[in-house]
């Protein structure tokens, strides 16, 4: 490569800064012309007056009324303020779009040479780092900012890219009436940018720094729509989950720091030879779970994962870029990135392993229930994140980051077709008020349909490959019971899928005349990124296919030089095809099961939400309970929540207002006396201040002759 | 015959005497002539000082103290000059406006 | 002691200074206030002009310490380092006083000329390594300081600021003086390298003590440290606003400079006396300067007050005498301290609109809906005061406290970090006028490309200091005293 690295992350950032400057100087011109018409229609008021006109003009949407999703319904288009002007609109297009694309160019001019020569090397490139300066250096501690390329970054380098420039490319369509147009693509370039950073950040603090910088470009994003309460609210709840998280994970930095000296990765070159200093077992087992508490958060593993689901009130694009295909699996890239490390505590990875299981069940199962198409998508990326998390904790690192890859590529698709299914039904996303939109809108449902395939797990289509792999490494490494939970998973996955695209695309629809008649394809820079992505989540699998079925595991080979050393436990190949087997049955079972209960059952006009009633009507209690999402936002509620409010409540009228009050008031009361003392010396008058002059001096001589 | 001890006593007579001068006097042009006695403190000291040692640094400082000290006399008139235009006195404590 | 002709080679970009002060005093008569403006960009000029012709006596000293006139000064890369930070100071200063002074009835040739003249002092405060020539150099500038202070002769405020800092100033160095006349009969010389043989060897004489205690209280008044601090407050109300922002910065980097040139150079050996009283006024002024701070409405005297804090900080590097630290820290922090306040005045100085309105926090009210950047650059200068990262008021005391804590006083550092706290408070009180607060009334705003610009340099220079430390790090532990 003859361009240094660090010019991937500066495009997007460059994009950022001019698409910022830019909206924010268009949004000042706009505020200063409504001004200007204010006073002009206002001439014989007093010049401002009351409110700043300015931001009267600014602040005068209705606050919508909908609960949930992404779009106001119908009045209460908040944000679909006059049109920008078309020059205004493409700037920000070009410019984000553009710096995005052509990082994606620079990277795969670096990752395609990387792959080449790695594959044609029997035991893969040394990571090649690139010091770009140092950050600062202190006290034997140094941080450099510092890219490095080897093959787990050039994996993420690659695909979030890719995937970032697709999606940048539908939210030109996607949010073209939007009149935070500007505003929008300059958070989704700062996002791009953290990404970046994180993926390919050469130690701790850094990928620390990118690791923020998408939490917070989650948090902005998430709360685009910021006059709406639930989006603000959804946005706080995020943000504060992953503060929960980041608190691991920072201590888990300091313990790194504690155990190798360095925060740079070459720890890890250390952790593989055995070389912590000075602390025991047990200490690096804290520092692994420190770590994966941090990766629960941003990847929302039980019990760190309520933010995501409402993280689906941000726009449809925010939701498959950062809440589906790329930030959430930053977790399992840290897992894998820390390997080694996590491979020195095999007790880690068991935890890893059975928090990654249960979430992956657990999520699936409300996922069956959930009548919000981008919900049901939201708790099937939770559930998907668990399966990573579920082949890291059983040492089988490169499988998880295949179904990072796949996932990636299908889970965008879906998230980007709801989006175009929303946008074609004008910001319906109940899938009871849908149906019978394959005759509408053919691409979008062509592509879902290859996503639903490849998510459900049937051959040959990627997610096939990434799960079976999954499925196959926790049956090898001894853990029977895993491989069940994974296999009841697969099965309850291609249900609530194929529930979703039945309601949504089969059948007749259900929702009112008018909209029917408006139903209508998306435009080319949202089907163009569909048809793409659904190509990809069709063939994606083929790199990584297993050798029973004759291919080789390309995929795996290619990261292993970036991940730990883990004894790999062959079994046989009558097994291997009886686990295939099965995992395929689960899968076909949900498929049928799901297309006869949602069938035409009772879907007629006047009982639309006939099918979305099937399921608990059929399960009894435990689908009641599963509609409720297991009732743990109540749960949490009335077992961390209510407590804590009590215990606040008491803390608030007794210990708070007596005690913690005394200590505040009386603090803000001596800083005043101190204040008042300082002042009443600064009386003004040149005399006294000599005064103090002299008594300081003769002060300052007794000390120090006293010593 | 006064010898150094007797010098650096008067000098720090004088130094006293002028340091409660611009502590106790409201009259600007005693405050003045308060800061010139402390130079002139300070002369005295570096002059016996240097005759003491047998060093020329002193007596040349002791120049330039006297050079510097005539500047800053003209700057302080024409600030007591400015200050008495605009209060119509040479009162310290009138010039206390700003506090706290 | 003789010195040969070429000496005067060394003092080259000073020559300049002084001769093109001379030049453009008398020139500004011919032109009067209709040529203020090309007086103003000239001064500029040549304060650029010394700024490369810096470069002949680094050539000739060749990197290393070079003593010129017997001893007096010394060329060396620490004098060099504050004197580019000075000359920058200085060149804002003139950018800020372009309309300002503009709008107000007094000529403008002497009070270029006196920056320009307080300027070729702080210079030479850098550069002296005798105490005669650091005590002349002092004067130089202060002298031409009072009178910029009282320049708006007919406002009583300003008049009442030069009075103040005239009668306070002339005391404290008559002070400083008869410190330094104590130091020479207990040693016998002026000459700092001398003064630290003689006080290597000699016994502790309470002649040395009490000569040491005063010129350092002496040169607290110059940093405005407490209890020295008093009349800093009532100066930088009362003075015009860009020479505020003067007063805040071109001194203390010069009094600084040769603070730590004497403790160091000359006073090491008695490190253990000086560093008592260094640690009580640092932990005094910290406290005075923040609390203090808290209390005020009106911005001029709430820098003020920060400013004193700011000393304090400053002072926790001298502390760091003899460990790694010590006086790269202060250079760091210098830096950072000379950018972020000039900046913040730089606000000031467009907010006022005539006079001195525009100078309480209320002025500052909606600031962000009005002009969004320059609500951005203060708040960059605001976090920056504070000491947030990533800006370079956060590397400053970063190494500052480091410095302390090596230097083994973790009580003071722990008082600074608190104190640091504490002036969260204040600064965010100007970050909520202008974010929260909704404005009333239309903007009174000098537009001015000369500030504006002089503003952006400062809030760049912030952040890339705070993003990129290590050059500066890098730089800064090569300018450090023999």
């Amino acid at each position: 490569m003859d361009y240094p690295l660090w010019l991937i992350p500066a495009l997007p950032l460059a994009g950022f800064l001019l698409n910022g400057a830019a909206s924010l100087f268009f949004g000042w011109r706009r505020a200063a012309a409504a001004t200007a018409r204010w006073r002009a229609e206002h001439p014989d008021e007093e010049h401002g007056h009351g409110e700043a006109p300015g931001a009267q003009a600014h602040a005068s949407h209705a606050p919508g009324a909908a609960h949930g999703d992404d779009h106001a319904h119908g009045g209460g288009h908040g944000h679909q303020g006059p049109a920008l002007p078309w020059l205004e609109r493409l700037f920000y297009g070009v410019v984000g779009v553009g710096s995005v694309g052509l990082a994606a160019v620079l990277s795969f001019g670096v990752v395609v040479p990387f792959v080449k020569e790695s594959l044609a090397s029997a035991h893969g490139l040394p990571p090649a780092v690139e010091v770009v300066y140092q950050w600062f250096s202190s006290a034997g501690y140094t941080v450099d900012v510092a890219f490095r390329l080897d093959a787990l970054s050039a994996l993420m380098l690659a695909f979030v890219t890719f995937v970032g420039t697709l999606i940048h490319l539908y939210s030109v369509g996607y949010m073209q009436n939007e009149e935070g147009y500007g505003r929008f693509f300059a958070y989704l370039n700062l996002f791009m940018f953290s990404m970046l950073i994180l993926v390919m950040a050469d130690n701790l603090p850094m990928l620390f720094i990118g690791w923020e910088g998408v939490g917070l470009c989650s948090y902005l994003l998430i709360g685009y729509y910021y006059d709406k309460d639930f989006a603000a609210a959804a946005g706080k709840k995020a943000f504060v989950t992953n503060r929960v998280g980041d608190f691991g994970m920072l201590l888990g930095i300091f313990g790194v720091y504690a155990l190798f000296g360095t925060g740079s990765f070459s720890f890890l070159d250390a952790a593989k030879a055995g070389a912590v200093s000075g602390a025991g077992p047990l200490s690096v087992y804290a520092v692994c779970a420190l770590l994966f508490l941090g990766a629960c958060g941003k990847s929302a593993q039980v019990p760190l994962y309520v933010w995501l689901p409402d993280a689906m009130a941000g726009p449809t694009p925010v939701s498959a870029l950062i809440h589906a295909a790329t930030m959430v699996t930053a977790g399992v890239y840290l897992v894998a990135r820390t390997s080694a490390l996590f491979v020195l505590a095999p007790d880690a990875l068991t935890l890893v392993a059975w928090v990654g299981a249960g979430t992956a069940f657990f999520a699936a199962t409300i996922g069956l229930a959930q009548n919000d198409i981008k919900k049901v998508l939201a708790y099937s990326t939770v559930s998907q994140l668990g399966y990573m998390f579920l082949a890291c904790g059983v040492g089988a690192f490169a499988a998880g980051m295949f179904h990072v890859f796949t996932h990636a590529f299908f889970k965008a698709c879906l998230f980007l077709g709801s989006g175009s299914v929303i946008h074609a039904l004008h910001h319906e996303q109940d899938m009871r008020r849908m149906g019978g939109l394959w005759r509408r809108t053919p691409v979008t449902a062509w592509t879902m349909a290859f996503a639903t395939i490849a998510i459900a797990g049937l051959p040959p289509f990627a997610g096939f490959f990434s799960k079976d792999l999954i499925l196959g490494s926790a049956f090898g490494a001894g853990h029977p019971l895993l491989f069940g939970v994974g296999l009841v998973t697969a099965g309850l996955t291609a249900f609530y899928m194929t529930r979703l695209a039945r309601m949504t695309f089969a059948g007749e629809f259900r929702g009112p005349e008018d909209v029917k008649s408006r139903i209508h394809e998306s435009p080319l820079t949202i089907t163009v990124p569909l048809v793409v992505l659904a190509a990809l989540s069709a063939v994606a699998g083929l790199v990584g296919v297993p050798a029973v079925l004759g291919g080789t595991n390309v995929f795996g080979r290619f990261l292993a030089p970036s991940l730990a050393h883990v004894p790999e436990h062959h079994v046989s190949h009558a097994t291997e095809y009886l686990l295939m087997g099965l995992s395929v049955a689960a899968a076909v079972a949900g498929i049928v099961l799901a297309w006869r209960w949602y069938g035409q059952a009772g879907a007629t006009e006047e009982t639309p939400s006939a099918p979305a009633r099937a399921f608990s009507e059929r399960t009894g209690l435990l689908g009641r309970l599963v509609a409720n999402k297991w009732n743990v936002d109540e749960g949490i509620e009335a077992l961390v929540l209510g407590p804590f409010r009590a215990i606040g409540r008491f803390l608030w009228r007794g210990f708070d207002a007596l005690f913690i009050d005394g200590i505040a008031n009386a603090s803000a009361f001596l800083v005043e006396l101190a204040g008042d003392l300082i002042r009443f010396f600064t009386t003004g008058n040149v005399r006294n201040y000599a005064l103090t002059f002299t008594l300081g001096l003769l002060a300052l001589a007794v000390y120090v002759w006293i010593r | 015959m006064p010898g150094l001890a007797h010098w650096v006593g008067l000098s720090f007579v004088l130094f006293t005497i002028g340091v409660v001068g611009v502590l106790a006097r409201r009259n600007l042009l005693t405050v003045l002539m308060s800061i010139e006695l402390i130079l002139n403190a300070v002369n005295i000291n570096l002059v016996a000082f240097s005759r003491q040692i047998g060093d020329v640094g002193g007596h040349v400082l002791a120049v330039f103290v006297i050079t510097v000290a005539a500047g800053e006399a003209a700057i302080g008139l024409a600030i007591v000059l400015a200050l008495y235009r605009l209060k119509g006195s040479v009162n310290i404590e009138d010039a206390s406006e700003m506090k706290g | 002691m003789p010195f040969p002709l070429s000496d005067t080679l060394l003092i080259l970009p000073e020559l300049f200074l002084t001769t093109a002060g001379l030049v453009l005093l008398l020139r500004a008569t011919a032109v009067g206030k209709a040529g203020e403006r090309s007086i103003a960009l000239l001064s500029v000029a040549s304060l650029v002009v010394t700024g490369l012709l810096l470069w002949v006596p680094a050539a000739l000293a060749g990197g290393a310490a070079r003593p010129a006139f017997g001893g007096m000064i010394a060329v060396d890369r620490y004098s060099a380092f504050f004197k580019v930070l000075v000359l920058v100071a200085a060149a804002v200063t003139i950018l800020f006083s372009l309309r300002f002074l503009g709008t107000s009835p007094y000529p403008s040739g002497e009070y270029y000329g006196l920056i320009l003249f307080s300027t070729v002092g702080m210079l030479f405060m850098a550069a002296g390594t005798h105490l005669a020539s650091i005590y002349v150099a002092l004067e130089l500038m202060a002298l031409s300081q009072y009178v910029l202070a009282g320049y708006f002769k007919q406002e009583t405020k300003s008049i009442e600021a030069a009075a103040k800092y005239f009668i306070l100033g002339a005391f404290s160095s008559g002070i400083l003086l008869y410190g330094l006349s104590l130091v020479y009969g207990a040693t016998g010389t002026l000459d700092l390298a001398a003064v630290s043989q003689a006080l290597a060897q000699g016994p502790r004489t309470p002649l040395m003590v009490v000569g040491v205690v005063l010129v350092a209280c002496g040169l607290f008044f110059k940093i405005a440290s407490a209890p020295f601090h008093v009349w800093a407050p009532d100066v930088y109300e009362g003075a015009p606003t860009p020479i505020s922002a003067f007063f805040a910065v071109g001194p203390k980097l010069a009094a600084y400079a040769i603070l730590a040139r004497i403790f160091f150079e000359g006073f090491g050996p008695s490190a253990g006396d000086w560093s008592r009283v260094v640690a009580a006024s640092a932990a005094l002024t910290m406290v005075v300067g923040n609390v203090g701070a808290l209390m005020q409405s009106n911005v001029k005297r709430m820098l003020g007050y920060s400013s004193i804090g700011h000393a304090g900080y400053a002072l926790l590097g001298l502390l760091g005498y003899g460990t790694e630290y010590g006086l790269w820290s202060i250079l760091i922090y210098l830096t950072a301290y000379a950018l972020m306040n000039l900046g913040a005045f730089g606000l000031v100085v467009l907010l006022e609109a005539k006079g001195y309105a525009g100078e309480s926090v209320d002025d500052f009210n909606g600031l962000a809906k009005k002009n969004p950047w320059a609500a951005a650059a203060m708040v960059v200068f605001l976090l920056s005061l504070a000491g947030i990262p990533p800006t370079a008021g956060f590397v400053g005391k970063y190494f500052l406290f480091s410095a302390a804590m090596k230097a083994g006083w973790v009580w003071l550092a722990i008082l600074a970090v608190l104190m640091s706290v504490v002036s969260l408070f204040y600064y965010f009180r100007i970050a909520r006028a202008m974010y929260l607060v909704e404005g009333e009334g239309e903007l009174k705003w000098r537009e001015e490309p000369a500030v504006t610009a002089a503003i952006a340099v400062c809030a760049a220079g912030t952040l890339l200091v705070g993003i990129l430390p290590q050059p500066l790090v890098a730089l800064a532990r090569t300018c450090l005293l023999p």
